[in-house]
């Protein structure tokens, strides 16, 4: 019976970091339930101490009575969407042409990769004030040098710009995925589709993309799960306004703005539903798209 | 029509020769196989006349016209690749049918073509599968099939045999060449295995390092090889050389002898040996005898099934017909 004494002594060595993982979770999530259906304003003297008013289901309904609740919703899946459609595009290109062996190919590679490595704030800061200022931006000198009046970034185009340097953010991840993908084509399915009469955009289309299928549907999934809660290039930036105030966005002014922790845990927990319903129709099609 | 001519062919990757200029024809309708050991420049022979490597010098033919820049796909050559080389995202039906949708045909074309490619390969049932739920021998087949859609001029086979297993390589052997006697559509086949090309071939092209060793029918190759490379590399078991004295003899460098031009007897013979190893199969059994005077263990075959004890001591007589002579060059004496 060792393969069941085994077993049990795994479980035993595994539990410590079980019981702290699920821990990690569960506490939060329960403290969020509790405080979304409590009346919850530290400012008024409210505290856990002294015990918190039950206020049923009165956060909830306020929090997407809002006037505001919508269109964050809009901005959150505008800024995903967009940047998984450029991070996917773009990466799919840079894959393909990182795979093509030139000179200078590794530290090139190492080059493509370094943006992942730059934290959210700072590389949102450097867009902010290096590349996007209206006055003394990158961007500014470029539009005057072609004679054209400088655009306010921020401002003006401000979803356009978040996704933007979200996208720069992501794309290394997209990039690196897909390279690996790329990279375990079998060549002699390109050559046999080759000699099968297919020109090079025929083989993309028919062998290349449907070989990086899996991987790009691993990418939407991990970049959606991590692009639903950006925070750091919108606080940094546009902070929240001009139409970039997603949902996250609007739980934080909801708790830290307006000290309302109950109606900001109550948004939390429609944060919480927003991200399985995405999750349930990306599960699907990953799904699909690994049962081959 | 697939009459192909290679007319002087170079091939180099950088500053490495892998094919020195090399001439030869192959006839429409031939079965040629090309047959060396691994590194020879067999594959890459291959791979020039299917246009998926730059020829470096020379010149490609196929049925008279140069061909030497033409794209692969133009060339109307079709290939088998070691690895199958199949789409595993599409069935059965889609792979076959891929180069007849690239070439634009329309949907009644396709599908007429792969059912009756699918018939003629008993994939009829496997059609709407995927690669990856065939085994081994139908994927193969599949490959075929792909190849046989197009209806090109030649078929060229990378090595399409050697990920299967034993008995799986004899059948398909077979099918290949009831496909050739079908079809009598020129085969280039490529493969490191001597049995394979004794079996199936019109014409053995021998590489050896980018040269041609020796090209020939597989009996002219066996009962008159050009030189010792051939010698050696032909034949199952390999022919037995020998060299020194016992070759001096018989005014050579050095003799070959086949281990069935060898006669065994316990009482008298020209060479007085003892048995070794013996391997039985059955219908033949072979044995490895050391002799006095020679150099290393003559591999011996005897049809049926014969014991000798190891260590026993026994008499060898070669054939005095059958004896292959060689020169210093390694060259056969005529």
């Amino acid at each position: 019976m060792a393969t069941q004494h085994a077993r049990s002594a795994a479980r035993v060595m595994m539990a410590p970091a079980v019981i702290l993982l699920l821990g990690w979770m569960l506490v939060p999530l329960t403290m969020t339930l509790w405080f979304s259906f409590t009346r919850y304003l530290p400012m008024r003297g409210d505290s856990i101490e002294r015990g918190l008013d039950w206020v049923g289901f009165e956060n909830y309904v306020r929090f997407i009575g809002s006037s505001s609740f919508w269109p964050s919703v809009q901005a959150t899946l505008l800024i995903v969407g967009g940047v998984l459609v450029i991070t996917v595009i773009l990466g799919v290109l840079l894959a393909i042409l990182l795979d093509q062996p030139f000179w200078g190919q590794g530290i090139v590679r190492i080059l493509v990769i370094a943006p992942f490595f730059v934290m959210p704030t700072v590389s949102a800061l450097v867009w902010k004030n290096m590349m996007m200022d209206p006055v003394n931006g990158m961007l500014a000198h470029l539009w005057r040098f072609l004679g054209m009046t400088p655009v306010s970034w921020l401002s003006d185009a401000s979803v356009q710009s978040i996704i933007l340097i979200v996208s720069w953010q992501w794309l290394p991840f997209a990039t690196l995925i897909l390279l690996t993908a790329i990279q375990s084509l079998d060549r002699e399915q390109l050559e046999a589709a080759e000699m099968d009469g297919a020109p090079v955009m025929a083989r993309f289309w028919h062998i290349v993309l449907p070989h990086l299928g899996r991987a790009i549907t691993i990418v939407v999934l991990i970049q959606t799960i991590f692009l639903l809660s950006i925070f750091a290039e919108i606080f940094v930036t546009t902070g929240g306004s001009f139409g970039t105030r997603t949902l996250t966005y609007l739980i934080f002014q909801r708790v830290v703005d307006s000290q309302n922790i109950g109606l900001g845990s109550a948004g939390g927990v429609y944060a919480i539903i927003l991200a399985n319903i995405v999750a349930i129709f990306l599960m699907r099609i990953v799904g699909k798209n690994l049962d081959r | 029509m697939g009459r192909i001519t290679l007319d002087k062919v170079r091939k180099a990757f950088g500053d490495v020769e892998v094919i020195p200029p090399l001439d030869l024809t192959i006839e429409d309708g031939e079965f040629v196989v090309f047959v060396g050991p691994s590194g020879c420049g067999k594959s890459t022979l291959l791979r020039l006349i299917a246009g998926l490597e730059d020829v470096s010098d020379g010149q490609i033919r196929i049925d008279g016209k140069d061909a030497t820049a033409v794209p692969p796909a133009k060339r109307g050559l079709a290939m088998v690749f070691q690895s199958y080389a199949l789409y595993p995202h599409m069935s059965v039906r889609k792979n076959i049918a891929f180069p007849l949708r690239m070439a634009g045909l329309d949907k009644a074309e396709q599908d007429r073509r792969v059912a009756a490619a699918a018939e003629v390969l008993n994939l009829t049932d496997y059609l709407d599968r995927r690669p990856g739920q065939l085994s081994g021998g139908q994927r193969q087949r599949v490959a075929i099939g792909r190849a046989i859609v197009r209806e090109p001029a030649a078929f060229l086979f990378d090595e399409p045999l050697s990920n299967l297993d034993a008995a799986l390589r004899v059948g398909m052997r077979l099918e290949i060449s009831e496909l050739h006697k079908r079809l009598k559509t020129t085969m280039i086949y490529v493969t490191h295995d001597q049995v394979e090309a004794m079996t199936m071939a019109d014409k053995i092209v021998v590489l050896r390092a980018g040269h041609i060793e020796q090209v020939g029918s597989p009996l002219d190759l066996y009962r008159a090889p050009r030189n010792l490379f051939v010698a050696g590399f032909i034949g199952s078991p390999k022919m037995n050389l020998i060299g020194g004295a016992v070759a001096a003899g018989h005014d050579a460098t050095t003799i070959g002898i086949r281990p069935e031009h060898i006669s065994v007897s316990a009482e008298a013979g020209d060479w007085k040996g003892i048995v070794g190893l013996s391997e039985h199969l059955g219908s033949d059994t072979f044995f490895h005898v050391t002799c006095e005077g020679i150099d290393g263990p003559l591999t011996v075959r005897v049809g049926g099934e014969v014991a000798l004890d190891y260590g026993q001591t026994v008499w060898l007589s070669p054939d005095p017909a059958q004896i292959h002579r060689f020169d210093q060059n390694g060259l056969r004496i005529a």
